[in-house]
């Protein structure tokens, strides 16, 4: 391919190429197999990749007039590289973060310390949604709440990696992330020779060590389970293909009962048969209906009062979604500081808290060129993104930040950055985010590398695989050596 | 191992034995069409193996090649593209313990039949769309049996099978027996042989019954054959034998053993010769199948977790 017309946007950092397609230090190979590879040859490999994707069967589900489509994982083959120097660097944050996070959950549901060093503002424990009544006097083993995090990095035009967000909750993604590393395997197979890039098939087994380090009954070989809400779940795919490769059983709400002595236990052919440990994929709220959600089917009655009792663990236990909350994502870096007297090793995106006047002051003279976010919604409702906005809308939220500067925080626009992207006719960047998966339990790991969301539509910032986004393998590489080449 | 999953296993294997059967009906059928084609009945007693006759004239009107291979490839009752999208979603619901080649397998057919099927219409593309379908059973099974452990999975998906396999072999003998016991069509009775040349080939028994029957082929044999044949894996004794064999592998099995033994025992002391005098056979069939429909209620109450 010639790759002379291959145009990085100005604004955004190409992960691969400098300008004139010069490969960035250390990832030569990628861009020599690119300018060396006919357009024939690719696409001969995308259709093999097609192919793979659809006889595995690895699908997600839309939901789409009201029916359930499956369809077909969508990938880009040319892979997106990092280097392990810069990757080690990341793990350590990612780990340092959630670390801090746990923490602080067990500090909100305990003694409140942060609150009353105020470090944090009491408000914002009573706006958050997910703060749970139900979790407060509670520690679970290890003083770990979420032992499965997915973190959401992007890389800014400098090249700097941010933290964009923290899933604390039921982060999906993973079982994506290891297929697209079984298909890149089958397509690309001979540009893993001229590197060594680190293996992730490790996951399943480092998440069953962590879920069954968190087992009340720690002696005993422990009876995990994964919950699914089932097979009209989006993520169903993932939930069978952990169940499966953790050798755990996946389970229904209804497979599962709480007897009489507060103990969990499921439906097998044998009769009862006690339960350990829950990974649970479905939201808190429909845990378990004696609690939560009086209508919920998926959940299992009495969950809650065996979990308190500290009968079976829940992985991510339940009220840890008060630390992936909008505003106290603004926190985590004093939480860093405050819990474990460090410096953050992964920046947050710069935010402005409307509440300090300097701040506010910086906020409306520059609205034009920043995103505004409502403190207490999530998903993305009400948000103000400046350079997509009328005149009358940016004159109507100064009045709103002005009237309730509490309610408000500001933040720069990230221009995400962008990896060679495998279109029509021609190889062309695109921008992507990236998802690693950070474990926690006695020990922490970090997947090597991560779930990659490609925008695959020109100029676009939308990653979501339902909206136009697709996917890419993630390699963490290793250069091999002159002489060092197997 | 969970009920819920073993049941879905269960099904797994009564599904896929029965995209098996299927193919193998329409195409030995086909084929005696061409050795007899004035006898114009045969589609019809293929509608009747199935016993799905109402949801036939449901959609059509007359009983004649097209339609009811049109019924038996493409249809919601019991057509193969049924069962192979059944076959599937049992296997989709159980990926995280069925062998991840075997899914692989079942959906690839899914994905070949969505676009094939109906190449089997016409007589010129049926035979390929059949023999591969065939091939491709026959490939997830040699898979399944060389790389699954002999576990309950396994013991589950294996009963479901083998009851399946077991019906199948009464509906296509009870069809046999009535078509010639009760037909009025002189030409059939001169075809006799024939068509119990049918009726084995239809359950891929011909060349086992050859090597193992020193007589030509007839009524009684082939219906001591099907019936009691310890060997044939088609016959049902032998299905039975296996399903009796799972049974013990698995827990609480007392009941559904207790009568799974019963009926094994009504088989072998079977009169076949007195049967075959009259309607004693389609009767004794009858009762053959109400009993499996019970041996599949005892599975269901033990260690599906319904009630009986």
């Amino acid at each position: 391919m010639d790759l002379k017309s291959y145009r990085p946007s100005i604004n955004a950092y190409d992960e691969l190429f400098l300008a004139g397609a010069r490969s960035r230090p250390g990832l030569a190979e990628v861009g020599k197999f690119l300018k060396k590879s006919s357009l024939r040859d690719l696409n001969r490999r995308r259709s093999d990749a097609e192919l793979a994707i659809r006889s595995m069967g690895i699908t997600f589900t839309v939901y789409s007039d009201g029916s359930n489509i499956d369809r077909e994982w969508p990938f880009d083959i040319i892979p997106r590289t990092i280097l392990k120097k810069e990757w080690d660097q990341v793990e350590l944050g990612l780990k340092q973060r959630l670390q801090a996070l746990n923490l602080f959950i067990t500090d909100v549901y305990n003694d409140q310390k942060i609150i009353k060093d105020k470090i944090i503002p009491r408000e914002i424990l009573a706006s958050s949604k997910d703060y749970r009544e139900f979790c407060e006097g509670v520690t679970p083993i290890f003083g770990v709440w979420a032992h499965i995090c997915g973190t959401d990095l992007i890389r800014d035009g400098d090249g700097t990696i941010y933290v964009l967000e923290d899933n604390l909750r039921v982060p999906s993604g993973v079982s994506y992330m290891l297929e697209n590393r079984n298909i890149s395997k089958r397509v690309l197979p001979e540009l893993f020779e001229n590197y060594e890039v680190l293996p992730m098939d490790n996951y399943p087994s480092q998440l069953l060590e962590t879920l069954s380090a968190i087992s009340p009954r720690p002696s005993d070989l422990p009876e995990i389970v994964v919950l699914t809400p089932g097979i009209y779940n989006s993520a169903y795919f993932e939930h069978s293909f952990l169940a499966q490769r953790m050798g755990a059983e996946l389970v229904e709400g209804s497979d599962l009962v709480v007897g009489d002595d507060d103990h969990v236990y499921m439906k097998t052919v044998a009769g009862l048969s006690r339960v350990d440990v829950i990974y649970r994929r479905i939201d808190d709220l429909f845990l378990d209906p004696e609690v939560f959600n009086k209508d919920s089917v998926l959940g299992v009655p009495g969950l809650m009062r065996a979990w308190k009792k500290g009968h079976v663990a829940l992985a991510n236990a339940p009220g840890a979604g008060v630390a992936d909350d909008k505003v106290v994502y603004t926190y985590v870096p004093d939480m860093i500081r405050y819990y474990l007297g460090e410096d953050p090793i992964l920046p947050n995106v710069p935010s402005y808290m409307c509440s300090d006047k300097v701040q506010r002051q910086h906020v409306l003279e520059n609205l034009e060129n920043l995103v505004v976010k409502p403190a207490n919604e999530s998903g993305g409702y009400g948000m103000y993104i400046g350079p997509r906005e009328s005149k009358r809308r940016t004159a109507e939220m100064k009045r709103l930040i002005k009237s309730n500067p509490r309610n408000y925080i500001a933040q720069p626009i990230i221009n995400l950055s962008t990896v060679p992207t495998l279109c029509d006719n021609s190889i062309e960047p695109r921008h992507v985010d990236l998802r690693p998966f950070v474990l926690q339990g006695d020990r922490s790991f970090v997947t090597a590398g991560g779930l990659t969301r490609v925008a695959l539509v020109k100029g676009s910032l939308v990653v979501n695989s339902s909206q136009g986004g697709g996917s890419k393998d993630t390699w963490i590489i290793e250069p091999i050596k002159k002489g060092k080449r197997r | 191992m969970l009920s819920r999953v073993a049941e879905r296993m269960y099904w797994f294997g009564r599904y896929v034995e029965r995209i098996e059967n299927t193919a193998r009906l329409i195409s030995v059928n086909t084929n005696l069409v061409l050795d007899l084609p004035h006898v114009k009945y045969i589609w019809g007693s293929l509608l009747s193996i199935t016993g799905y006759e109402k949801q036939f004239f449901e959609r059509f009107s007359v009983e004649d090649e097209r339609n009811i291979i049109k019924f038996l490839l493409d249809d919601d009752s019991c057509s193969i593209m049924m069962s192979v999208r059944m076959a599937r979603e049992n296997a989709r619901t159980t990926r995280e313990i069925m062998p991840n080649e075997a899914w692989e397998k079942i959906n690839r057919l899914y994905l070949y039949l969505q676009k094939n099927i109906q190449k089997g219409v016409k007589r010129d593309g049926r035979h390929q769309l059949l023999k591969d379908i065939t091939a491709q059973c026959q490939e997830l099974n040699g898979y399944l049996a060389g790389c699954m452990s002999a576990d309950e999975a396994w013991a589950f998906m294996k009963i479901g099978s083998d009851l399946e396999r077991a019906d199948m072999t009464t509906r296509i003998l009870d069809v046999g027996c009535l078509n010639l016991l009760n037909t009025e069509h002189p030409e059939i009775r001169e075809q006799e042989t024939i068509l119990w040349m049918n009726v084995l080939q239809s359950l891929t028994a011909y060349q086992m019954y050859r090597q193992h029957v020193d007589d030509t082929v007839n009524g009684e044999d082939v219906a001591a054959f099907l019936l009691l044949d310890e060997k044939f894996p088609r016959s049902v004794a032998h299905c039975l034998y296996d399903v009796n064999e799972a049974f013990r592998s698995l827990p609480n099995h007392e009941m559904p053993l207790k009568n799974i033994t019963q009926t094994q025992r009504n088989i072998s002391h079977a009169d076949i010769p007195k049967l075959l005098g009259g309607p004693g056979l389609h009767k004794f069939i009858d009762d053959l199948q109400s009993d499996m429909a019970s041996i599949h209620g005892d599975i269901a109450a033990t260690w599906f977790g319904y009630d009986n």
